[in-house]
């Protein structure tokens, strides 16, 4: 990371001074009163235990495996994912789950910001709220994804999602042949965050 | 806003920086600075479309150069100050000297009149609508024609609800667009869907 001067003319690593800065907007917190320290902790429980891709793998799995399920979850992804106990944020009020085929290849992306089912698929990663990503998946979408190692055939037809609004999108990717006598847990195992996002395959 | 962080379709960027299962944070202040922007609006100083204005009136060149969790954090505090919580001398000295925050902001506006509400099929143009407030609309859909394929239950209109302005909730329409006809000549064949708030569009034809 680069080195920046702050006030005193000392160099500061990045790190150390995005450090001192959380640490001041912290204080603001505290200084009205907010338990910012409790907060904070339950934010990285959440983060790390609650908000987790295995959500969305189990999401995923389900649908393989239960057709009245993937119904379900393709007509209203909000109460299809609520009713298994997943939770979703009080302002993403809608969910649209994507199926992918042999014929028909969805990727998601946020152009102007960083939206995400974030509470189902986990987190976004850098890459997702880069410039690069953001910039050029809606234009170049083919390539990008060859870029990132997804080569897709020419007859696949890329369908791809910028979540503008509050609206929250997630890829039921392909399931994978000779996976027919696996279970649904076995099967959740196989899928990864970023083939829910629509940039790998499984 | 025709802001820097409305990037949809921009080109000269090279490729995407990937790593396969890429890992959220790389260290402890990102997951602290991330925590800021939810109880900000869980204590009611902000809601979300006012945190995502504030992000876009960041100085371009501070906004490229910056991570996602320093944009984030640049956003709070910049709320936090224009709420009078804090003020910017403050806020830079317990930084260590320095606070770089977002410009200040401009009016805002309320729904569209006579905006109506669409179905799916429904063949729609989205309006040659030049906002200078915040809008959810990414520039490279402005003015372009496709089919709307899915409708959403009502959110705040963002363009009114990051101004502190009254307005009715509406909903987006998920809408699909050929990448053929966003940027003739000039894209790799696909479809590309835009969630639409009702008032950034009007019926074809």
């Amino acid at each position: 990371m680069s080195m920046i001067e702050n006030g005193q003319g000392d160099a500061l690593s990045y790190h150390q001074q995005m450090a001192q800065r959380t640490d001041a907007v912290a204080a603001v917190f505290e200084a009205h009163g907010h338990d910012v320290k409790k907060h904070i902790a339950d934010f990285a429980h959440a983060v790390s235990e609650r908000w987790v891709p295995e959500n969305g793998a189990r999401v995923v799995a389900k649908a393989w495996t239960d057709p009245v399920f993937k119904a379900q979850l393709l007509t209203n992804g909000h109460q299809a994912v609520t009713a298994l106990g997943l939770p979703m944020p009080v302002h993403h009020r809608h969910l649209v789950a994507l199926e992918n085929t042999d014929k028909v290849h969805n990727v998601i992306c946020c152009t102007l910001c960083s939206c995400t089912a974030f509470s189902i698929i986990g987190l976004p990663p850098d890459w997702y709220k880069d410039l690069e990503y953001r910039a050029r998946v809606v234009r170049e979408s083919r390539t990008v994804l060859k870029e990132m190692g997804l080569d897709l055939p020419s007859d696949v037809e890329i369908r791809v999602w910028d979540t503008t609004a509050d609206t929250r999108y997630m890829v039921i990717p392909k399931r994978p042949a000779n996976t027919a006598g696996l279970s649904e847990a076995a099967l959740a195992a196989l899928v990864s965050k970023d083939a829910m996002f629509g940039v790998a395959a499984i | 806003m025709d802001g820097m962080h409305d990037l949809g379709g921009k080109q000269g960027f090279g490729p995407v920086r990937f790593v396969r299962n890429a890992p959220v944070f790389h260290a402890d202040w990102e997951v602290r600075a991330n925590a800021m922007y939810p109880l900000a609006v869980s204590v009611g100083l902000i809601n979300m479309d006012e945190y995502r204005y504030a992000i876009e009136r960041m100085a371009p060149r501070h906004y490229v150069a910056a991570t996602y969790y320093e944009r984030s954090l640049t956003s709070v505090a910049t709320l936090m100050v224009e709420k009078g919580w804090v003020t910017t001398g403050d806020l830079a000295s317990n930084a260590g000297g320095s606070f770089p925050l977002a410009a200040p902001g401009v009016a805002g506006r309320s729904n569209v009149d006579g905006a109506q509400d669409y179905k799916v099929g429904d063949r729609v143009r989205v309006r040659d609508d030049w906002v200078s407030g915040h809008v959810r609309l990414p520039a490279y859909v402005r003015g372009k024609s496709g089919e709307v394929v899915g409708c959403s239950p009502p959110y705040p209109f963002p363009d009114a609800h990051a101004h502190g302005i009254e307005a009715a909730p509406e909903p987006t329409f998920d809408v699909r667009f050929r990448a053929e006809d966003l940027w003739p000549d000039s894209s790799d064949a696909a479809y590309v869907h835009v969630a639409i708030f009702r008032s950034y569009l009007r019926p074809e034809g």
